[in-house]
C-alpha cells in the first residue's frame, strides 16, 4: 500500500512501513529469535509453519521428527490389544486437521471431482465474458453473468461432444441439405431489417449448388417450446430481461432492435460501425440508452410491421420451432428412413447402409439314414463249442452286427484257458501242473460236486448275458426270434410280476419312460416284437439300438433286483433337479444276511457295519473329546457324487451285493436252483451238506473278511501276522481281479476258504487231535488253492498271482512292516515241527511252497496249543463258576494273560472261530468286572 | 392326541396320551460321577410332594430329563420342539426347534450337559449348543433310515436305536460310526454301567446284550411281551440284572449272566410303559397309565412311613 506523506515531503513517495521512532533512551527491540515467534489458527493454538506454508505434513519438533521430550512417545500403549482393528494406515492419520478442511489438500466435504466437472469451460462465452468485463459500460456487470451461466459445462453436454456435437447445432442426425437460412456465426451480428429473399436467399442457393451430395450439415438447434402459461401482466411476447441478448447479444435471434425503420441503406452503412464501437451490455426492451451509450437516435422505435412476416410461406424461415412437433411435412422422406438407424457420427469413408443386412439362414443337421452305425464293429471270431454255440447262431444270423459284451467277448477279458478253448486247443495234460494232482479221490468228489454246482451258475450267467447280448446284437429285425426269445426268456425266468409303475429308470425322460412302459406292457402280453413296436421310429438306428439295449437291460435289472432296490431306498432327502446326488460313500449293505445271521444269533462282526464318521469339531469340543480327525473339514459320512439316473448305477447293485449276500441265501439257493434265473450265481455255492456242517464258521470267517484294518488292530485277539499274509495275498488277488474285470465284484478273502475247510476240525479241538489236524490243515490249505483253480474259469489268472506269490516267501511284501517280519522270525524258534509233514511228496516238489507250509503249520500249533490252554482255562473257570467274587481276580489276570499271551503269539481264537461256548464264556466274564 | 403309542414299523412311534406326563425318567446324579463330596448324609428320600407342574403345551410329552445338577430340564413331545425349562421355578428358558415335521422321540443330556440330543422320527439325531444361542443344530446324524426312539450319551460316544431294526453307535473319539443290525425295530437301547455293552430290546419281545466294541451277542432276554410299545428296558443298579417293561402289567426282571427269569413283577393291568432304575440304589420307578411307581427291595424301610 502507498501511504502519503502529506505533509513533510510531498514530492517524495515512500513504500512500505515506516519505522517506529525510537523514544529516547529506548533501547532497540530486539527481534524475536525464530524459535519463539508463533503463529495461532484459527482457535487460538500455536501453528507452525511447515514446508510450504500450509501444505506439508507436521514434522515435529522443530521440523524434526521428534517431540520435545526426544525421540520416545510419551506414554506408550500396547497396540496389542486393537491390533486387529486398525492394521493398515492411511494417509489421513497422519494428517493434520487443516489438509482435511475444506481448502486443504484431502477435504472432507462434498465437492465435484475433477472426474465429473467439466474440463473444457464455454470458450465463447469466457470469451465473450472478457470482452464485456474490458469494455463494460457498467463495470462489473459480469457479476451477473457469474451468477446466471454456469461455470463448468456439464456433464450432458460433455457427452454430447464427445459425440461429435458442436455448439449451435440441433441435435439428430445429419441432413443433407444445408439448411434454408444459416445461422448467423456467433460473433457477426447482423444489425437492420432482414435481407430482402431475393438477395440473400439467392447467395445461399448458389452455396448449395456447389455443395457436393456426401456433405451433411447438423440440424437447426432447437429451442424447447416454453410451456408455461402466461400468469403475469407483460405485453405478449414481453421477454424483460434476456441475459443472452442482453449481455452479449449472441442468441441466434436476428434481433434488430436499432433498425426498426424501413430506411434500409444508412444501417447497412452503419452495420460496420455498430459492429465495430457498440459496446455489449445490458440492452433489452426494457432498458433505455444508457448514459455512455454514443447512439441514442433511435432507441424508442416502436415496433413495426416490417419484423413480422407476412406471407405464409411453406417453411417458417430460419426458426426451428416446429421441431417439437415434428410434423412430416418439414421432413424429407429420406430423413425420416434415415432417422431410424444409427443417430452419431459416421466414421470417414462409411455411410448408412441402405439396404438392411439379410439374416443368417440355418441349416438343419443332416439327417442320418436309419441305419447308419457311426462306429464300425469287427465281427468277433468265435469258435463253436457247446456253450456258445447259441450266441453263434445268433451272430451268424445278424450278419456281422456288431455285438457288445466286453466282458466276455474282448480279447484283453479273456484269460488263456479261455483263449485256448476259444482256438479248439485242447488242454494240457502233460505234467501235473496244478495241485489239483495231488488231491485225494475223496477230495476230488468233493471238489468235482462243488464245480458242478458252479458250472450249473455260470451256464445260468451266460445264458443271461447271451439274452442280453442277442437282444442288443440284432438290430435289424432280420432275425427277430432268437433274441426275442432269449430276454423273453430272461423275463419270464424271473418270477417277479413286471410292475412298471414303481421302477422307473428313465424317470428323466417322460417320452423315453414312456416307451419302456409300454415295452413292458408289450413283454407281459407275451409279444414276440415287443422292443421293436414300442421304438420310436424316427430315431436313427443307432440310437434305437441302444434304447433296446437299455430297455432289456432294465427290464431284466428291474424283475432280478426288485426287492433289493425297494429295501435300498428310503423317502428322498434331496431335491431332484440336478443330475447328481451325494451319496455316503459307505453304504449298510444289505440286510438280507444281517437278517438270517441275526435268525442265527450270530451277531458280531456280520451284524456290524463300521464306517467312517466325523464329528462336527464344535461337538467334539463340547464333549472334551479330541477331534479325530483334526485336519479334515467333512462332517457325517464322507460322501461322494453319483449320477443319479444311471442304468449303471443300477447294473452295480447286485453284483456288489452279491459276494456278501450269496452265503446268506444260499441256503435257500440249492433247493430251488434250476429255475432261479434272477439270481446271480456265485462260485461260492457249495454243497448242501457241507452248508449245514460248516455254516457257522463260514459266517464268522465271512465276517472276518469283512472287518477293515483299522478294526482288526483295535481288538487284541484277532491273529495280526495271519491276518496280514491273508491280507497281503487277497489284496493282489483283489488287484488282479480289478484289473479284469468289475463283474467279479469283492471276493471275500482266502480264509473264507480256510475256514470252510478247516473250520470243523477247528471245532473240535480236543489235544490228540494236533497233529492230524495240522496235516489236515495244510491239505486243506492246498486243497483250497485247487479249489479256487478249478471253480471258475474266470478266476484262474488272478489265481495264478495267488499262487505266485504264495510260494514265493522272498517276496519282500510290503504289506509287512518290519516288526512282522521280525516276530515271524521269532516264531521259527517255537516249537519243533511234527514230522508228519515232511514225509508230505509235495514238500520236493516246490521249495518254497513248502517253506510257507512250514509257516502256516508252525501257527497251526501255536494256534492248537494256545487253544488248549485256552480249552484248560474254561474248564477251570466252570469248576469255579459258583463263587463269582472268588474268582474275580482270577479273571482278570486270565484276561490280561489272554491279551498277552496273544500279543505274544498267534492267536487264531478271537475271530476265527468264536465258538458258542467261547461267547459264553465272554459272557461269563463280563458282569465280574465291576463288582 | 388320540393316536396309541403303538409302534408303527415305517414311521415310528406316534404320540402318547396327552394328559400323561408318561415317560418320567432319572437322569439322575451318577454316584460316583460327582467330584464333589455331598454336603451332609441325609436319609434317603423319595420324591412324593409335587412342587410344580408345568404346562408344556407340547401336548403329549415323550421325554422329560434332568441336566446334571438337576437346575434345568429338558421336555421333548409332538409338538416338534424341544424346551429347555428352569423345573424349580417353572420357566421357559429355551425352545430349539428344528425337527422339521416330525415328532420329537426321545432327548438326553450329554454328561455335561453341554450338548442335548434329540431322536426324532424324522430319523435324525440332532445335537443343540447349550453353550449358545445358535437356533440350528451342531450336527445332524441322519444315518438311521426310520425315526430314531431312543438315545443315549456316555462320555464319547452316541447310542441311538432306530425304528430300521439297527443300533448305531457313534464314536467321537475314533471317529466311526458302528451299526449292529437286530432286525426287528429297537424300542430301547442303554449302555451297562461298566460302558462294556449294550442292552437292546425290539420289538420282537426280545433283549440283547450285545459286546460294545465287536457287537456279539452275549445274552437273549426273552418271557415279556414287546410288539407294539416302545417301552423301555434297563440294567439294575449293579449290572447284575435286566429290567424291561412288559405289555402285560409287569415288569420282568433277568439274571444277566444266566439269562434267566429272576421275577416278573405285576404292576398293574395296562403296559408298563417306561421305567428307570435308580443309579445307585435298588430303586425302581415305572409308569403305567397315568400313574407312577416306586418300587424298592423288600428289606427296605421307609423313613417316613410310605415308601
Amino acid at each position: 500500500m502507498a501511504a502519503l506523506d502529506g505533509d513533510s515531503d510531498e514530492d517524495l513517495v515512500s513504500y512500505g512501513t515506516g519505522l517506529e521512532l525510537l523514544e529516547e533512551g529506548e533501547r532497540p527491540k530486539k527481534p524475536i529469535p525464530l524459535q519463539d515467534q508463533t503463529v495461532r489458527d484459527e482457535k487460538g493454538r500455536y501453528k507452525r509453519f511447515h514446508g510450504a506454508f500450509s501444505g506439508g505434513f507436521s514434522a515435529g519438533y522443530f521440523n524434526t521428527v521428534g517431540s520435545k521430550e526426544g525421540w520416545t512417545p510419551s506414554s506408550f500403549v500396547s497396540s496389542r490389544q486393537n491390533r486387529a482393528d486398525k492394521s493398515v494406515f492411511g494417509p489421513e492419520d497422519f494428517m493434520d486437521e487443516e489438509d482435511l478442511s475444506e481448502f486443504g489438500i484431502a477435504p472432507k466435504a462434498i465437492v465435484t471431482t475433477d472426474d465429473f466437472a467439466s474440463k473444457t469451460k464455454d470458450r465463447i462465452r469466457e470469451k465473450a465474458r472478457q470482452l464485456a468485463a474490458a469494455t463494460a459500460p457498467i463495470p462489473g456487470a459480469t457479476l451477473l453473468d457469474d451468477f446466471i451461466t454456469p461455470a463448468k459445462l456439464s456433464v450432458g453436454f460433455e457427452l454430447l461432444r464427445k459425440m461429435g456435437w458442436k455448439e449451435g447445432q440441433g441435435i439428430g442426425p445429419r441432413v443433407k441439405r444445408r439448411p434454408r437460412r444459416q445461422k448467423p456465426d456467433p460473433g457477426v451480428k447482423i444489425y437492420g431489417c432482414a435481407l430482402p429473399p431475393g438477395g440473400s436467399e439467392g447467395s445461399e442457393d448458389e452455396d448449395d449448388d456447389y455443395l457436393p451430395e456426401n456433405v451433411t450439415f447438423a440440424p437447426k438447434d432447437v429451442t424447447p417450446v416454453d410451456f408455461t402459461p402466461k400468469d403475469n401482466v407483460h405485453g405478449l411476447a414481453y421477454k424483460g430481461l434476456d441475459p443472452h441478448q442482453a449481455l452479449f447479444g449472441t442468441s441466434g435471434e436476428h434481433v434488430n432492435l436499432f433498425s426498426g425503420g424501413p430506411e434500409g441503406a444508412n444501417n447497412l452503412l452503419g452495420d460496420v460501425g455498430v459492429n465495430k464501437g457498440r459496446k455489449l451490455g445490458i440492452s433489452g426492451q426494457a432498458f433505455g440508452v444508457g448514459a455512455l451509450e454514443e447512439e441514442d437516435d433511435d432507441i424508442y422505435a416502436t415496433e413495426t410491421l416490417s419484423k413480422y412476416d407476412t406471407i405464409l410461406k411453406d417453411e417458417e424461415p430460419g426458426d426451428g420451432l416446429y421441431g417439437w412437433t415434428a410434423p412430416r411435412q418439414y421432413k424429407n422422406q429420406k430423413e425420416s428412413e434415415k432417422e431410424l438407424r444409427y443417430v452419431g457420427k459416421i466414421l470417414d469413408g462409411f455411410s448408412l447402409a441402405s439396404k438392411p443386412l439379410s439374416s443368417k439362414k440355418i441349416y438343419p443337421p443332416p439327417e442320418l439314414p436309419r441305419d447308419y452305425r457311426p462306429v464300425h464293429y469287427f465281427r468277433p471270431l468265435v469258435a463253436a463249442t457247446s456253450e456258445n454255440s447259441h450266441l453263434l447262431q445268433v451272430l451268424s444270423e445278424s450278419a456281422g452286427k456288431p455285438t457288445h459284451d466286453p466282458g466276455t467277448h474282448s480279447r484283453h477279458q479273456l484269460n488263456a484257458s479261455k483263449r485256448g478253448e476259444l482256438l479248439g486247443e485242447t488242454p494240457i495234460q502233460g505234467a501235473p501242473t496244478s495241485v489239483l494232482e495231488f488231491l485225494s479221490e475223496k477230495d476230488k468228489e468233493r471238489l468235482k460236486e462243488m464245480k458242478q454246482a458252479t458250472d450249473l451258475k455260470a451256464a445260468q450267467l451266460k445264458a443271461r448275458s447271451l439274452a442280453q447280448n442277442a437282444s442288443s446284437s440284432r438290430p435289424q429285425p432280420s432275425s427277430p426270434d432268437v433274441g426275442h426269445c432269449s430276454w423273453h426268456v430272461a423275463l419270464s425266468g424271473g418270477t417277479a410280476p413286471v410292475r412298471a409303475s414303481n421302477f422307473k429308470p428313465f424317470a428323466k425322460e417322460p417320452e423315453k419312460q414312456k416307451r419302456y412302459e409300454e415295452f413292458l406292457v408289450n413283454v407281459k402280453r407275451g409279444q414276440k416284437d415287443a422292443l421293436e413296436c414300442c421304438l420310436d421310429p424316427t430315431m436313427t438306428e443307432w440310437e434305437r439300438r441302444r434304447e433296446r439295449d437299455e430297455f432289456a437291460q432294465a427290464a431284466l435289472l428291474y424283475v432280478s433286483s426288485h426287492s433289493t432296490l425297494s429295501s435300498r431306498f428310503t423317502h428322498a432327502k434331496m431335491e431332484d433337479d440336478s443330475d447328481q446326488v451325494e451319496v455316503p460313500r459307505d453304504q449298510e449293505n444289505d440286510v438280507s444276511d444281517k437278517q438270517s445271521a441275526v435268525k442265527m444269533k450270530l451277531f458280531g462282526k456280520l451284524t456290524r457295519d463300521t464306517f467312517e464318521w466325523h464329528p462336527d469339531k464344535l461337538l467334539c469340543k463340547r464333549f472334551n473329546v479330541p477331534d479325530p480327525y483334526p485336519s479334515s473339514t467333512l462332517v457325517g459320512l464322507p460322501r461322494v457324487k453319483r449320477d443319479k439316473y444311471s442304468v449303471f448305477n443300477f447294473l452295480t447293485v447286485p453284483e456288489t451285493a452279491s459276494s456278501p449276500a450269496t452265503l446268506a441265501s444260499s441256503e435257500k439257493v440249492p433247493q430251488h436252483q434250476g429255475p432261479d434265473k434272477s439270481r446271480k450265481p456265485s462260485r461260492w455255492d457249495t454243497s448242501k451238506q457241507e452248508k449245514k456242517d460248516d455254516s457257522i464258521s463260514e459266517f464268522l470267517s465271512l465276517a472276518r473278511s469283512k472287518v477293515g484294518p483299522p478294526k482288526q488292530e483295535s481288538s487284541p485277539l484277532v491273529n495280526k501276522e495271519e491276518e496280514h499274509t491273508v491280507e497281503s495275498v487277497s489284496d493282489k488277488v483283489n488287484k488282479g481281479v480289478d484289473s479284469q474285470t468289475e463283474g467279479e465284484g469283492s471276493r471275500p478273502s482266502m480264509d473264507l476258504f480256510k475256514a470252510i475247510f478247516a473250520s470243523s476240525s477247528d471245532e473240535k479241538s480236543s489235544s490228540s487231535e494236533d497233529e492230524q489236524g495240522d496235516s489236515e490243515d495244510d491239505q486243506e490249505g492246498t486243497r483250497e488253492a485247487d479249489v479256487k483253480g478249478s471253480q471258475e474259469t474266470d478266476l484262474v489268472e488272478t489265481l495264478s498271482v495267488a499262487q505266485a506269490s504264495e510260494p514265493a516267501p522272498q517276496e519282500p511284501a510290503p504289506f509287512f512292516p518290519i516288526q512282522k517280519i521280525q516276530i515271524d522270525e521269532r516264531e521259527e524258534f517255537g516249537p519243533q515241527l511234527p514230522p508228519v509233514f515232511c514225509a508230505n511228496a509235495r514238500q520236493k516238489l516246490e521249495a518254497p511252497l513248502k517253506e510257507k507250509h512250514k509257516k502256516n503249520k508252525e501257527k497251526h500249533k501255536t494256534k492248537k496249543e494256545h487253544r488248549r490252554k485256552k480249552e484248560k482255562k474254561k474248564k477251570h473257570r466252570k469248576h469255579k463258576h459258583k463263587g463269582k467274587q472268588k474268582n474275580k481276580k482270577s479273571e482278570k489276570s486270565s484276561s490280561s494273560e489272554s491279551t498277552d499271551s496273544s500279543d505274544s503269539q498267534s492267536d487264531e481264537e478271537g475271530a476265527a472261530d468264536v465258538s458258542p461256548q467261547e461267547l459264553l464264556r465272554r459272557l461269563k466274564r463280563l458282569p465280574l468286572r465291576r463288582q | 392326541m388320540e393316536d396309541n403309542n403303538k409302534v408303527t414299523p415305517k414311521r415310528g412311534f406316534p404320540g402318547q396320551k396327552a394328559s400323561v406326563q408318561a415317560t418320567l425318567r432319572w437322569q439322575g446324579r451318577e454316584g460316583g460321577a460327582m467330584a464333589f463330596p455331598e454336603p451332609k448324609p441325609r436319609g434317603p428320600e423319595l420324591p412324593q410332594k409335587r412342587l410344580k407342574t408345568l404346562d408344556c403345551g407340547q401336548r403329549a410329552v415323550r421325554a422329560v430329563r434332568f441336566n446334571v445338577d438337576g437346575n434345568y430340564c429338558l421336555t421333548c413331545g409332538s409338538d416338534k420342539t424341544l424346551k429347555l425349562w428352569s423345573p424349580l421355578r417353572g420357566t421357559l428358558l429355551r425352545t430349539y426347534s428344528g425337527h422339521g415335521y416330525e415328532k420329537v422321540n426321545t432327548v438326553q443330556f450329554n454328561e455335561e450337559a453341554t450338548v442335548i440330543l434329540s431322536g426324532s422320527i424324522d430319523s435324525t439325531i440332532r445335537c443343540w449348543d447349550c453353550r449358545s444361542r445358535r437356533p440350528e443344530p451342531i450336527q445332524k446324524l441322519d444315518e438311521a433310515k426310520d425315526g430314531i426312539s431312543s438315545v443315549k450319551v456316555s462320555d464319547h460316544e452316541v447310542l441311538a436305536g432306530s425304528v430300521d431294526g439297527r443300533v448305531r453307535r457313534y464314536d467321537l473319539r475314533m471317529g466311526h460310526l458302528f451299526s449292529d443290525y437286530v432286525g426287528s425295530p429297537i424300542t430301547c437301547t442303554c449302555f451297562s454301567r461298566d460302558g462294556q455293552c449294550t442292552l437292546v430290546s425290539s420289538l420282537d419281545s426280545t433283549l440283547r446284550l450285545l459286546d460294545k466294541d465287536t457287537g456279539e451277542l452275549l445274552g437273549e432276554y426273552m418271557g415279556h411281551k414287546n410288539q407294539e410299545y416302545k417301552l423301555d428296558c434297563c440294567l439294575s443298579e449293579r449290572d447284575t440284572h435286566v429290567v424291561s417293561c412288559s405289555e402285560d402289567g409287569k415288569v420282568f426282571f433277568w439274571d444277566l449272566v444266566e439269562g434267566a427269569l429272576a421275577l416278573a413283577l405285576p404292576v398293574g393291568p395296562g403296559v408298563v410303559q417306561s421305567l428307570a432304575y435308580h443309579p445307585t440304589e435298588p430303586c425302581l420307578l415305572t409308569a403305567m397309565g397315568g400313574s407312577i411307581q416306586c418300587w424298592r427291595e423288600e428289606t427296605y424301610k421307609a423313613e417316613d412311613g410310605t415308601g
